[in-house]
């Protein structure tokens, strides 16, 4: 960079640089404000026009606005139609359990992981990690429920899940746990605390951030889930996305895409509720924990 | 040390052995037909091999992946660079990329089926700008179909790229830019000679997830293709629930495991290459 070629280009290359950004800065706006309106707009007005139509009007849905908006009628007739309180319930049912078994089982066993430095230790962490790349045993597993007894239940359906994402907090809360120093466990410890005592008192606590992340990436996952929840619970109980599929299968409601729609809209609102109310939370908790 | 037990016994019961089952019955004949399950050897992979069913499929999957990780990538950097300086229109922007990641794939999935049909939102708005009719069949056509699919999955995810990129430029330290500006480097040069070779770990997390999400994927193809036209976007997750679905347990056994090896034998060195880059930096 010391050669006499690039010093005498300098001056000229930094002029261009300069009114690049200005031209930048002015344009960068516009550019993001219409691949929003492209990109996100554009699907989104698909799904509210097309969800306020009447029957005859979806049939071939397109972007043109509804002559009689009846986004209202429409969402009733899905709600009582297709039973969506019973499959809201449903989906609860699994979701509340599932996160709350995976992230205190995940964090009870990472504790231990991240502070024993044995063979053995590191032999159960390889394990247990394992399961965030293999993919899951989906039509054995069916086959083992029915041994168990628990194929098309709740429990069954839960304890898929928590196979299937055990794997995900371990990683996350192992690698924080090593971050945390241990004098605050120790201290615990010579004041007579017993291993569970300290680990409710002094290392849950310390866990918020990283148990917080967990869990928005489990409530995402597990609440949109149809593929595992079809084999285990398909037919047996209703989730939304179970219900969804079965609403938009079914010859009853085929090309009602009116109704399709309501019922998106429906499924998405509590999340696009939550987005709206907790964004910050939800952002710095999907990318904390991925880039290290 | 018994706090690691509730947690290996559901990974025991819930994931090993599920696996091993997997490589128990991938070789046998269960099937809802009938009610005796009996060991064939390798019947299983012979018919699926002569058919011509497995070797599509594992190609169908690997296509779809690596569309998906490049496309997931490309659009998921684009809008991290577009969207980088904190002004308020950038941050609002950035939610709203969000809102696909959380919506349900398979409602993604029903949106792109209409808004892609021959008379759709699409259609309608190239043949305004064109001023001629336009009906293209983006779903119905042999060869594209899956590059439309895969485009489909990477516009639900590429927000969850974005923000793991957006996270990776935030933590290149501001002096070693001010160190390339005044060694005289242009702009185009500083993005490229220093800024994204510090990305490398985002670009691992990302590529990893992207393969993952979509050699697993299911959802989205499902809902929008349904596997065809001509099973030419059956990937290996809606072979195994089309199989499963008919009755043909062991096929779809076979596949699951099929869909494991690959996965083992893709993901591992893949994400080992780019951990090595990464401590070459």
């Amino acid at each position: 960079m010391t050669d006499g070629a690039p010093h005498r280009t300098l001056p000229a290359r930094q002029r261009t640089g300069i009114s690049d950004a200005r031209i930048w800065t002015r344009l960068q706006p516009v550019v993001a404000a219409a691949l929003v309106v492209a990109l996100i707009g554009v699907p989104l007005w698909l799904v509210l026009v097309t969800a306020a139509k009447s029957q005859g009007e979806a049939i071939t849905p397109d972007l043109s606005w509804p002559d009689d908006w009846q986004l209202w009628d429409n969402l009733r007739q899905v709600w009582t139609d297709a039973d969506v309180p019973a499959a809201f319930l449903g989906s609860l049912l699994v979701v509340v359990p599932t996160v709350v078994g995976v992230l205190l089982c995940g964090s009870m066993a990472s504790w231990v992981l991240a502070r024993r430095a044995t063979r053995l230790t590191a032999v159960l962490y390889a394990i247990a990690i394992s399961g965030i790349i293999l993919p899951p045993a989906v039509v054995t597993v069916v086959l083992l429920l029915r041994q168990l007894g628990l194929a098309g239940t709740v429990v069954g359906m839960i304890g898929v899940y928590l196979g299937i994402y055990l794997s995900t907090v371990i990683f996350f809360v192992t690698g924080f746990v090593r971050t945390i120093p241990t004098s605050l466990e120790e201290a615990a410890q010579t004041d007579g605390a017993g291993p569970l005592t300290v680990f409710r008192r002094v290392v849950l606590p310390l866990l918020r951030p990283v148990l917080a992340t967990a869990t928005i990436l489990v409530c995402l996952y597990v609440w949109n889930d149809v593929f595992y929840a079809f084999f285990v619970v398909g037919g047996r109980l209703d989730t939304l996305p179970l219900n969804l599929f079965r609403v938009a299968s079914a010859g009853l409601y085929l090309n009602n895409w009116h109704l399709i729609f309501a019922y998106v809209i429906l499924m998405s609102l509590p999340l696009i509720a939550v987005l709206a109310v907790a964004q910050r939370k939800i952002i710095s908790g999907i990318t904390s924990g991925a880039v290290k | 040390m018994w706090f690691l037990v509730p947690a290996f016994a559901i990974l025991l019961v819930f994931f090993v052995l599920p696996t091993l089952f997997n490589f128990v019955y991938a070789f046998t004949d269960w099937s809802g037909f009938k009610s005796e399950i009996n060991p064939v050897g390798f019947d299983n992979f012979a018919d699926l091999a002569s058919s011509g069913t497995l070797f599509s499929a594992l190609r169908i999957t690997v296509v779809y992946a690596a569309l998906v990780a490049v496309f997931q990538n490309v659009f998921g950097f684009a809008l991290a660079v577009l969207l980088e300086r904190d002004t308020r229109l950038n941050r609002v922007a950035r939610v709203f990329f969000l809102i696909p990641v959380l919506m349900s794939a398979l409602a993604v999935g029903y949106l792109f089926q209409a808004l892609l049909k021959p008379d759709g939102g699409v259609n309608q708005l190239i043949g305004a700008v064109a001023r001629q009719p336009f009906d293209h069949a983006w779903l119905a056509d042999n060869t594209w179909t899956i590059v439309v699919v895969a485009l489909i999955h990477s516009w639900k995810w590429m927000g969850l790229s974005m923000l793991i990129y957006l996270a990776g430029l935030k933590t290149i330290p501001e002096d070693v830019m001010e160190a390339a500006r005044i060694d005289g480097a242009s702009r185009w040069r500083t993005f490229w000679a220093v800024r994204s070779p510090l990305l490398a770990p985002a670009v691992t997390f990302n590529v990893a997830t992207a393969l993952l999400g979509s050699m697993n994927g299911f959802d989205i193809v499902q809902a929008t293709t349904g596997g065809g036209p001509a099973r030419t976007t059956e990937i290996l997750n809606i072979f195994i629930y089309r199989t499963f679905g008919q009755g043909l347990f062991a096929q779809a056994t076979t596949m699951s495991l099929v869909l494991f090896l690959l996965v083992a034998l893709m993901a591992f060195p893949v994400i080992h290459r780019l951990r090595k880059r990464e401590e070459i930096l």
